[in-house]
């Protein structure tokens, strides 16, 4: 009896966590659906009459670009060192102060990206500052999965290898990095959809711009997805607040597509390294 | 043979290499490696520490000029911007009459997160039960799909939704009926905002947040009972409550204690979501529906205002809040990973818990 009433309980959890990330997603994408038209994607914030989100599109992939050039190298590293190099203990220490990294509020690493950088080395509002605050956020993430995708490569890789007399970065090279290949790409990828997501480290740092991003790396504000949301639903015309909608709807898609391709990678990846195993 | 000696010399292949490799020696370009991946491996620990410094010294000033009023007082006023008379504490001048109290934002946190922690924690553990005892093998991958699909969500688009859709939807229907515990407990007795702006709907979808990263502990632990002892319990004749209560439970019990830290630290921290649902009062909640504000909400709405202080203590006060909120979920994380370092290393996940 008391079982029962316990698996009732249980089961009513698991459909208080599966309904809402049903009603989140669907719920945004229906606000969003009416917004919808070409014109967001020709023409800006900028424009008074038929408001777009061109500049605000084009932000947020610059930034995702900015990302992967940035942190993405160093945390691949990263990650090979803790996999490859890194002695036992040091090993530990470094790991747990980068998980220990990614605990840190979004918030304070915008808040100290923009005294450091922003008003510090006078970048000024950008998209380097913007990078930087990203990268830091998203830098844990990329480290860990790149570990995982190396120290995850059969033994008998490693034997065969060191039986040939490999040097290291030859064995990295050519035989843990192709099986290892899709879990860091399916890493960066999740690691990307992260950093679109975020607002609160690109408000002080990137700023807002109605324009669209330029080559000019400092000095310069950006737009981005997330702020149009953030901003627009808090202004009392429902023109804006569609605009919101519409800016919701978008970076949802783009986070799902994201997320869901680096699950099919590493899915697929799973099933490759298995059967490189003798 | 002579091809073999040739290479052996040019040090590339043949006995040698493979006697220098099976000692464990490194070439140059190995060390080149080594050495450029592990700076790349130090940067988190770097950037952690230059995160800590940068915040305590631009709170400096701060705590000087606000000393204890810092804890005591639940008054944030950044001073009179218009006004040449400067107020002065400990040497420290600020615009007239600034008073930089955090009371309220620790009372906001404080309550919005731990609310989060109560819900969430027996929600994760539960379902994930139902997942893993009674949900067959083939549907525990789409239906886990939705613990990622939860943990991908950004947070301005929880902030969104819960603005434009569960705000709206909790103070017509759900808010009505839980008010009738103020009966019995003051505190949840109305009123509350019309959209449902305010502490409770902030604290409701901060659970949400949260639920990806202890759920997935949890999900990973239950996986490593022993079978032995899973089995056992059930050929003593016990139902699969009871295997649960004596086996899984006991088993998974300080790994979800250290994701709920971890969750905690996360509900802390969140900003954006909070700051579009709790509905930005400089002022403790007057009751559970009420608006207020917390420590990360507070530096995210402030900071523009901040910047226009012309003395600049305005930014020195929002970098003691934000050292504090640091300082709190730093805490939290390490007491969280430090726990389940005793029990395994991998269980906890990383960041947002996808």
């Amino acid at each position: 009896m008391r079982g029962g009433i316990f698996w009732v309980l249980c089961g009513l959890a698991l459909l208080i966590i599966i309904a809402p990330a049903v009603a989140v997603v669907v719920s945004v994408l229906v606000k969003a659906a009416p917004a919808l038209r070409w014109s967001l994607l020709t023409n800006t914030t900028q424009d008074v009459q038929n408001p777009g989100l061109q500049n605000a599109i084009l932000g947020t992939l610059a930034f995702a670009i900015g990302v992967l050039v940035i942190a993405g190298p160093v945390g691949i590293l990263g990650g090979v060192y803790l996999a490859e190099f890194a002695p036992r203990r040091l090993g530990g220490t470094l790991r747990f102060f980068s998980e220990v990294l990614a605990g840190v509020p979004s918030i304070v690493v915008g808040f100290v990206i923009y005294v450091a950088l922003v008003i510090g080395l006078k970048w000024g509002y950008s998209i380097m500052s913007g990078v930087v605050a990203l990268s830091l956020i998203i830098l844990p993430y990329i480290i860990k999965t790149t570990e995982v995708s190396f120290t995850q490569v059969p033994r008998s890789l490693r034997e065969a290898a060191a039986a040939l007399g490999l040097s290291k970065i030859t064995t990295i090279r050519k035989v843990l990095l192709p099986p290892a290949l899709p879990g860091i790409v399916s890493g960066l990828v999740i690691a990307i959809a992260i950093s679109t997501g975020e607002t609160a480290p690109l408000l002080f740092t990137a700023n807002f711009s109605n324009f669209n991003p330029t080559p000019q790396l400092f000095q310069n504000p950006v737009g981005y997805l997330t702020y149009v949301t953030y901003y627009y639903i808090g202004l009392p015309s429902p023109h804006d607040q569609a605009l919101a909608s519409a800016a919701a709807g978008i970076t949802i898609l783009m986070i799902l597509v994201l997320i869901f391709g680096g699950r099919l990678i590493t899915a697929r990846s799973r099933r490759m390294v298995a059967r490189l195993d003798v | 043979m002579i091809l073999v000696r040739r290479r052996a010399g040019g040090m590339t292949t043949g006995p040698a290499r493979v006697e220098r490799a099976a000692r464990g020696d490194l070439t140059i370009g190995d060390r080149v490696l080594q050495w450029v991946s592990g700076i790349a491996a130090t940067v988190p620990l770097a950037g952690l520490g230059l995160i800590l410094s940068i915040m305590i010294v631009w709170a400096i000033p701060a705590i000087i000029y606000s000393g204890t009023t810092f804890f005591t007082s639940d008054k944030f006023f950044i001073g009179n911007l218009y006004s040449t008379v400067l107020t002065t504490h400990n040497g420290i001048s600020a615009p007239h009459g600034a008073v930089y109290g955090a009371l309220t934002f620790i009372i906001g946190t404080f309550f919005t997160s731990v609310i989060a922690l109560i819900l969430a924690v027996p929600i994760s553990v539960g379902g994930v039960l139902m997942l893993s005892e009674w949900i067959p093998r083939r549907l525990e991958g789409p239906l886990s799909t939705f613990l990622e699909l939860l943990a991908g969500i950004p947070s301005v688009v929880f902030g969104f939704w819960g603005l434009t859709v569960l705000g709206p939807l909790l103070s017509q229907h759900f808010y009505p009926v839980l008010s009738h515990l103020g009966a019995i407990i003051p505190f949840f007795k109305g009123p509350w905002a019309y959209n449902g702006q305010g502490m409770l709907t902030a604290s409701l979808v901060l659970t949400l947040m949260i639920i990806p990263i202890i759920a997935s502990t949890t999900r990973e632990l239950v996986k490593r009972v022993p079978v032995l002892a899973r089995e056992g319990a059930l050929a003593l004749g016990m139902s699969r409550y009871e295997m649960v209560r004596v086996v899984t439970i006991p088993y998974v019990r300080t790994g979800i204690i250290a994701s709920a830290l971890l969750g905690w630290g996360r509900a802390l921290g969140e900003t954006i979501a909070v700051l579009l649902i709790i509905g930005v009062a400089f002022n403790p909640p007057a009751n559970i529906y009420g608006t207020t504000s917390t420590l990360a909400s507070v530096i995210a709405n402030q900071l523009d205002e901040a910047l226009s202080d012309f003395t600049g203590m305005a930014v020195r006060a929002i970098a003691e809040l934000g050292l504090l909120l640091l300082i709190i979920s730093l805490l939290t994380n390490l007491a969280g990973r430090l726990i389940v370092r005793r029990i395994s290393g991998e269980a906890l996940p990383v960041g947002r818990g996808i």
